[in-house]
């Protein structure tokens, strides 16, 4: 194996992990908005009430605006596995290659054709066939979320595959795309999409409730946003839950770094909170606070089970792969296992509440509660990002489950120089793209509906 | 014929399709600060383009997606290889796909000028680097035997690479020009027309030198019989001869088919020129990455032929599709009058005449 440098793959990881995170930024939000838009294109078309299609306007706006970020940012992810993971790209390519080819055919044709139907159909289109448009737009987000997922968790879960001359070469389509943790990540991350993009709606309603304008246009956005929020929200909780007793099963690793077990244990209590012990030479922490049984129930599906400690992980590791350390950073992993759920949970929390106030009639006039919802609204966002980390870190030190190391995946023609300056490049520019994205959206969300932020004519106007 | 051969076809298909498609709006996109009058027909020119431009760039994301499944060592090679091109080119991209989405959300002048400007910039770039990029596969880059690129960026640089560029630039503004003499009306028709006689020429003589000097690389360099790559190659120096005809004799629609031809026998030419080989070594010709070695196994290829054969009809139906809903002309002599959306037709763009 060639020797990589420590240094470029450590620039390449940071670049991966900053331009992935900020891709799936405005992913959750294209996967959940979608659909929402489509819900509300829909009630329209049945209804003929004319505050629908404002909405569908008002909100198609902010899709929009969100779904160039996510194009843009998501060709530097197809390109990014071959710039800077050759090795990885040569190694996984018969497996890997498979769906992200076939996420480009079934879906992003798809999508792309159709949204451009949708914006620019409105008087070419009957009615019917241009909401078709929009439906057959969100069904391709939909596919290419699978798709790209059935690649990622290939590299959680190999499965369908053989060794052959040091590549993967593919021997079950089939067991590629029914892999179970494919499933179950699809529907977690469409879960997390509407949940993100309802959340953004509701707030939104919120914030010109704190106005008191376009109420007459805003109720029934913050009903149908609520609709959605509550149902989704927490199913998810208890989907994301019974996600961790998979991941137990087949990356137990993970699970036990997330919550710094150290040694094996039965009944094992949860940590929900703790002040070290987080690392080998420090594995009790100087305080936390416990619930009983309840690890053991999280990672098993029983409060009896039983939960392997790290140390004999890595024992084990040692003894099927070699001599190394196979302990990803545990305080990185415990804590984005806690961000994820904790602010998951918050979500929850304020859909349920602004279902309450909602139901007694008291939503508008809780002021409180309305910037509590319009800050938690980012809470969807941070929360994914917890869960990518926890994803990738937590694999760590694979770049594919038990057959290839991060550490000699990376690309031997790029040198230290070209992966710094590449990522000089996407901070800048990211960091500018989201300055604007959020200017853009501020302006819009906050705009008077049926007119543009100066009152110029609405949506859609020629280039978007 | 093998399923690897196979796949090298439908690589450069791929990639002839993108340049067919995105050769236009990239061309629309360069004229953007130099064609139009004033902003009504800077906006109906994107409006020519905005509908289908989307679609046109997938073309490239599928290209790579094939090619990283059906090529992995070609994929891995090319990319690590062509590092701070692509990296220009991904930067070329976004600014282009933002200033499409944000352009017309500012309200201010300097706001869309800014972002006319990234688009034009964007368009500029991005083809010029995969002129550059397509012909180094040809005429041969640093790779070394384990089939992993040695160079920098400048090993990706010479007369003919650059020669490669310009006519890609050159074909693009013509090909776009053509596009918009039969999607335009009125004014915004003509300067589009007199852009296109203006741009064909230089564009032909471009690409009739490329073309000529590709033949030589593939015979002369890279030992290949003298007979394939010069059919395509005479073809496309036929089809841009008729381009430029055609468009003096406004012939809109032909002028379009052909310049749509000899961007798609350019593509065809380096990709004859290159077969068996997908990635020519300058270290050493043995060094060379073929359709053999870097192809992945026969299963992949099996199910991804099985994939392609389903979607690819479905896709060029749809994207046809797409193309007969927005065939009407934009703009037209009488300025569109914007109404409010009150008055509109229920969700109803404002018509932009004819």
């Amino acid at each position: 194996m060639t020797l990589l440098s420590s240094t470029t793959v450590d620039l390449a990881r940071i670049q991966f992990a900053t331009t992935s995170i900020y891709h799936f930024l405005f992913v959750p939000l294209t996967l959940g908005l979608g659909p929402l838009v489509a819900i509300m294109q829909t009630l329209w078309h049945r209804t003929r009430d004319e505050t629908w299609l404002r909405l569908t306007h008002f909100f198609g706006t902010l899709f929009l605006i969100n779904f160039a970020i996510g194009v843009a940012t998501g060709l530097v992810q197809e390109f990014q596995f071959g710039m800077n993971w050759s090795v990885y790209s040569k190694f996984v390519g018969n497996v890997f290659g498979a769906p992200l080819a076939i996420e480009g055919l079934a879906a992003f044709f798809l999508e792309s054709t159709f949204l451009g139907l949708w914006i620019f159909g409105w008087d070419r289109l009957s009615p019917r066939l241009h909401l078709l448009c929009l439906w057959a737009a969100v069904a391709g987000s939909w596919l290419s979320a699978y798709f790209i997922l059935v690649a990622n968790s290939w590299m959680q879960d190999p499965v369908g595959y053989k060794i052959v001359n040091g590549q993967a070469h593919l021997t079950s389509v089939w067991a590629l795309i029914t892999n179970e943790w494919a499933l179950y990540a699809f529907v977690h991350t469409i879960l997390a999409g509407l949940t993100a993009a309802a959340a953004v709606v509701f707030a939104v309603c919120c914030w010109h409730f704190t106005r008191g304008r376009n109420l007459e246009l805003f109720r029934p956005a913050a009903k149908l946003s609520l609709i959605v929020l509550v149902p989704v929200a927490c199913a998810n909780l208890w989907f994301g839950s019974h996600f961790g007793i998979l991941v137990t099963r087949l990356q137990p690793m993970k699970i036990s770094a997330a919550e710094a077990q150290w040694n094996n244990c039965q009944r094992c209590p949860f940590s929900l909170f703790q002040v070290g012990g987080l690392s080998s030479s420090q594995p009790t922490p100087s305080f936390s606070i416990e619930v009983p049984g309840l690890l053991s129930y999280l990672s098993t599906g029983s409060f009896d089970g039983k939960v392997t400690g790290l140390n004999e992980l890595d024992t084990q590791y040692r003894h099927m792969y070699g001599p190394g350390n196979y302990e990803p950073p545990d305080w990185v992993i415990y804590w984005s296992m806690r961000g994820m759920a904790y602010l998951g949970s918050l979500v929850a929390l304020i859909s349920v509440l602004g279902a309450l106030l909602l139901w007694r009639g008291r939503l508008e006039r809780t002021r409180w509660f309305l910037w509590f919802a319009i800050v938690g609204s980012s809470f969807p966002f941070l929360a994914s990002a917890f869960g990518w980390v926890l994803t990738e870190v937590g694999r760590q030190p694979w770049i594919v489950q038990g057959l290839l190391r991060t550490s000699s995946a990376s690309s031997p023609a790029v040198s230290t120089t070209w992966v710094a300056i590449s990522l000089a490049v996407f901070v800048t520019l990211y960091a500018i793209l989201l300055v604007a994205d959020v200017w853009l959206m501020r302006r819009y969300a906050g705009r008077e509906p049926g007119a543009g932020p100066e009152g110029a004519p609405l949506e859609p106007a020629p280039g978007y | 014929m093998g399923l690897p051969q196979l796949w090298f076809i439908l690589v450069a298909v791929l990639w002839s399709g993108y340049f067919l498609l995105e050769g236009f709006d990239f061309g629309v996109g360069m004229l953007l600060p130099f064609l139009p009058r004033d902003e009504q027909q800077r906006d109906q020119m994107l409006e020519t383009i905005g509908p289908v431009w989307d679609g046109n760039e997938v073309w490239l994301v599928t290209a790579g997606g094939a090619t990283f499944a059906a090529f992995p060592a070609w994929y891995a090679t090319m990319f690590s290889g062509f590092y701070l091109a692509l990296l220009l080119v991904l930067v070329f991209l976004i600014l282009r796909v933002l200033s499409f989405e944000w352009r017309t959300k500012g309200a201010d002048a300097r706001w869309r000028r800014t972002w006319m400007w990234a688009n034009a910039i964007g368009s500029f770039g991005a083809p010029l680097i995969w002129g550059v990029g397509l012909s180094a596969l040809l005429y041969g880059v640093p790779i070394d035997s384990s089939g992993n690129f040695t160079g920098d960026l400048a090993s990706l640089f010479s007369p003919y690479t650059v020669l490669g560029g310009v006519t890609v630039v050159l074909l693009f503004l013509a090909h776009g020009a053509a596009y918009l003499t039969i999607r335009t009306s009125g004014d915004l028709c003509d300067r589009a027309a007199g852009a296109a006689r203006r741009l064909s020429p230089p564009a032909a003589v471009a690409l009739v030198a490329f073309l000529a000097w590709t033949v030589v690389v593939a015979v002369d360099r890279n030992d290949r019989a003298a007979l394939p790559p010069s059919v395509p190659a005479a073809l496309g120096a036929v089809a841009v001869a008729a381009a430029v005809a055609l468009i003096h004799r406004r012939r809109s629609g032909w002028a379009f088919t052909a310049t749509a031809a000899a961007t798609v026998l350019l593509v065809a030419t380096i990709f004859t020129g290159l077969y068996p080989r997908v990635m020519v070594s300058s270290t050493a010709f043995h060094n060379s990455l073929t359709v053999a070695n870097a192809s992945s196994a026969h299963y992949t290829l099996a199910v991804m032929t099985v994939v392609a054969a389903v979607l690819v009809p479905v896709i060029l139906v749809y994207q046809a599709w797409t193309y007969h809903v927005f065939r009407a002309r934009v703009g037209g002599p009488r300025a569109p009058e914007p109404s409010p959306p009150e008055q509109a037709p229920a969700g109803a763009r404002p018509a932009t005449g004819a």
